[in-house]
């Protein structure tokens, strides 16, 4: 809500269902719930669905997530399940503390 | 089509291009299912990969994906470029696809994920292209970034599911440790626990690179292959200009060799003259002798007939550089340079060349290849054992006779003995004497205070032989062959051969002189006989002549005589017919 905080663009590459995907939507939603709620935006890419676009973004493992906004952008691989470590990595620490 | 008529169908094969391997795996990789190849660091894993691929694209109408963890494809392309693949070329016509799957270095991994992104990608580009080789270059670098044990190995089931459901050949290549003691058998796997990938794909091939005695040597060894015989020994390999090139370990698969029955000339009149006709086209020749008995004349000889006849010619000099060989041979008056001027013949000083006796053969099959030639000089192969290990180094002589038959090369090499082992006539070095066709021996006599070569025929297989020892003489017009000459079981040559020849020649005039004498002698003798012979016969005449004057004048005496008497009787007038009668007698 705060005007100086930043909006956070996500994109998730994902394939279809699977477990790994699937607990990465998850974490991926409940993070933002937490942490950034009300300026996030986030974009899912089916990778089954839509396989050239993955190669084209050089997109093999998943689930990725993509934080495009703000910079710099990040990648990160896996279902997302070590909080601390994707908070560092999106550079939330800070207001995770 | 073809396979139904086949009752029992075998493995169709999808062929590398890597011809050695394609022989000892009899047809190549198993098509349409996957190979694990494994070796350390540098040991040619991806370059057996890339050429898989491009042989498949470029000349079996396969196209190909390679996935390069590792490695960026300008760098595979670039690493490559030297070989001469056409890779740029094969990717511009859509044969080749490479993906860079390169985890970026700020990746940041939380928890498990999966493969199924690349292969979605993948699939989508292999019906794309209609590809049907694939290869996953280092795949221990991906498997690597997962958590446990479970998650690699489902990772690598799902990639084999995914590759049987796909009926792509496919190669995976992953580095087995990387220090040396654990470059050899499966516990190599071990930190990175993927070793049950060995069990799970079709054919697994083990790249090695050892040193041994400081000397280089890398091998090639085939672990698994189901439904397939293969070769099990390990086959030592070489990265050389074209790329891979395995050598066989063992040779049963030889194809025998077109026999011919043509002759070629030895360069030397007399030799060919004693092996009945020269050596036979396509066969091996040996030429041993200590230092400095001719052999490289000899084998120049060699190559100046072949070149002589126009046959493209190769002659490999570890010794001396081309140039040396050729100023040197000029002086017994075999002219080579106007051949290598021609390009008919072509002078590789070997010199230079280091490394393990195997690849000192990789590039002696490469350069003639390249050459095309049709014989073969190699001065001396002995040196073959200098390098490298004694073993290794007699197989590869061995390797290297059975190509050049079956290459039908006509092959003339010559080996130094040592003073050690040279005593005796049967020790050469990498035992290839059993195995080559003719073996000429060239030794020294030293006797008088001389040093003379001396030539002998040992074997010839297939030819009727001299059994005679010769006696080699290089002269600024070329290299001859002399009879010795054996008396009272002494062997004489040099100046006492040109001695006792010239004392037979000194005995020879002698002897015609004297007859000549002899003949004069007895000329004179039947001349003067004629002439007595001819006094004699007038002598003879003239007594036959006084004999019968004698014989008229006796008669006619006598008639003189009657006559008077009758006269007397008839002056007397009395008792005519007595007397008369008496007269008459």
């Amino acid at each position: 809500m705060s005007a100086r905080a930043p909006h956070f663009k996500f994109r998730l590459y994902v394939a279809a269902d699977t477990p790994n995907s699937s607990l990465a939507h998850a974490n991926l939603t409940a993070l933002c719930q937490a942490h950034l709620p009300g300026r996030h935006e986030i974009e899912i890419v089916d990778v089954l669905r839509e396989p050239t676009r993955a190669l084209a973004d050089g997109i093999f493992m998943t689930p990725m997530l993509i934080k495009l906004a703000p910079s710099p952008i990040r990648k990160i691989l896996g279902t997302l399940n070590q909080t601390e470590k994707v908070l560092q990595a999106l550079g939330l620490e800070s207001a995770a503390a | 089509m073809s396979a139904k008529k086949n009752p029992a169908p075998r493995p169709k094969k999808a062929r590398t291009g890597i011809d050695g391997f394609d022989d000892i795996t009899r047809g190549g990789l198993p098509s349409g299912r996957s190979t694990l190849l494994v070796g350390g660091p540098g040991s040619g894993k991806t370059l057996f990969a890339l050429r898989f691929l491009a042989y498949g694209a470029a000349h079996g109408d396969e196209p190909g994906i390679f996935i390069a963890f590792e490695e960026t494809q300008k760098r595979i392309i670039a690493n490559a470029g030297a070989f001469g693949w056409q890779l740029p070329e094969l990717v511009r016509q859509k044969k080749l696809y490479f993906v860079d799957t390169q985890p970026s270095s700020d990746l940041i991994q939380s928890g498990n994920f999966d493969l199924s992104g690349l292969l979605a990608a993948l699939g989508a580009e292999s019906d794309k292209i209609g590809a049907r080789r694939i290869v996953f270059d280092a795949l221990d670098i991906v498997l690597a970034l997962l958590p446990d044990d479970l998650a690699r190995r489902r990772e690598v089931y799902r990639l084999h599911e995914w590759l049987i459901s796909n009926g792509l050949t496919a190669l995976i290549t992953a580095k087995a440790g990387g220090d040396e003691a654990s470059s050899f058998g499966p516990q190599s796997f071990g930190p990175q626990s993927f070793g049950f990938m060995q069990f799970m794909v079709d054919c697994a091939v083990l790249l090695n690179h050892r040193v041994a005695l400081g000397v280089s040597q890398r091998n090639l060894r085939v672990l698994k292959y189901r439904g397939s015989s293969f070769d099990e020994n390990e086959s030592p390999f070489v990265i050389g200009k074209g790329g891979f090139d395995v050598a066989l370990a063992c040779t049963p698969v030889r194809k025998e060799a077109k026999v011919s029955a043509e002759r070629v000339s030895s360069g030397v009149g007399r030799l060919d003259t004693m092996l009945g006709g020269g050596y036979y086209r396509g066969a091996t020749v040996l030429i041993t002798g200590f230092p400095g008995t001719a052999k490289t004349t000899l084998s120049g000889a060699f190559a100046e007939a072949a070149c002589a006849r126009g046959e493209r010619t190769m002659f490999f000099s570890f010794d001396s550089d081309g140039t040396e060989v050729i100023r040197n041979l000029l002086s017994v008056g075999i002219r080579l340079e106007r051949y290598v001027k021609s390009g008919l013949l072509q002078m590789i000083s070997a010199r230079t060349i280091s490394g393990s006796a195997e690849s000192l053969l990789v590039r002696i099959k490469t350069l003639a290849r390249d050459h095309r030639a049709r014989c073969l000089v190699i001065d001396p192969v002995s040196t073959l054992a200098k390098v490298g290990n004694e073993l290794t180094a007699h197989g590869v002589a061995e390797r290297l006779i059975d190509w050049s038959k079956a290459a039908g090369l006509t092959l003339v090499c010559t080996s130094l003995l040592d003073d050690m082992n040279g005593q005796l006539e049967g020790g050469t070095p990498l035992q290839i004497s059993t195995i080559a066709d003719t073996w000429i021996h060239l030794n020294y006599l030293v006797q008088a205070g001389e040093r003379n070569r001396g030539l002998s025929i040992i074997k010839s297989r297939g030819t009727a032989h001299s059994n005679q020892v010769r006696e080699l003489i290089l002269s600024d017009t070329g290299v001859t062959l002399a009879d010795i000459y054996t008396a009272g079981g002494e062997v004489l040559m040099g100046t006492m051969r040109y001695e006792k020849e010239n004392a037979e020649r000194v005995a020879r005039e002698v002897a015609e002189v004297s007859a000549k004498l002899k003949r004069v002698s007895l000329d004179a003798e039947q001349a003067v006989l004629q002439v007595r012979a001819k006094s004699l016969q007038t002598e003879l005449v003239a007594k036959q002549v006084g004999k019968t004057l004698l014989a008229h004048t006796t008669q006619s005496h006598k008639g003189e005589m009657s006559r008077g008497r009758v006269r007397m009787r008839q002056l007397r007038g009395a008792d005519a017919a007595t007397q008369g009668k008496g007269g008459h007698r």
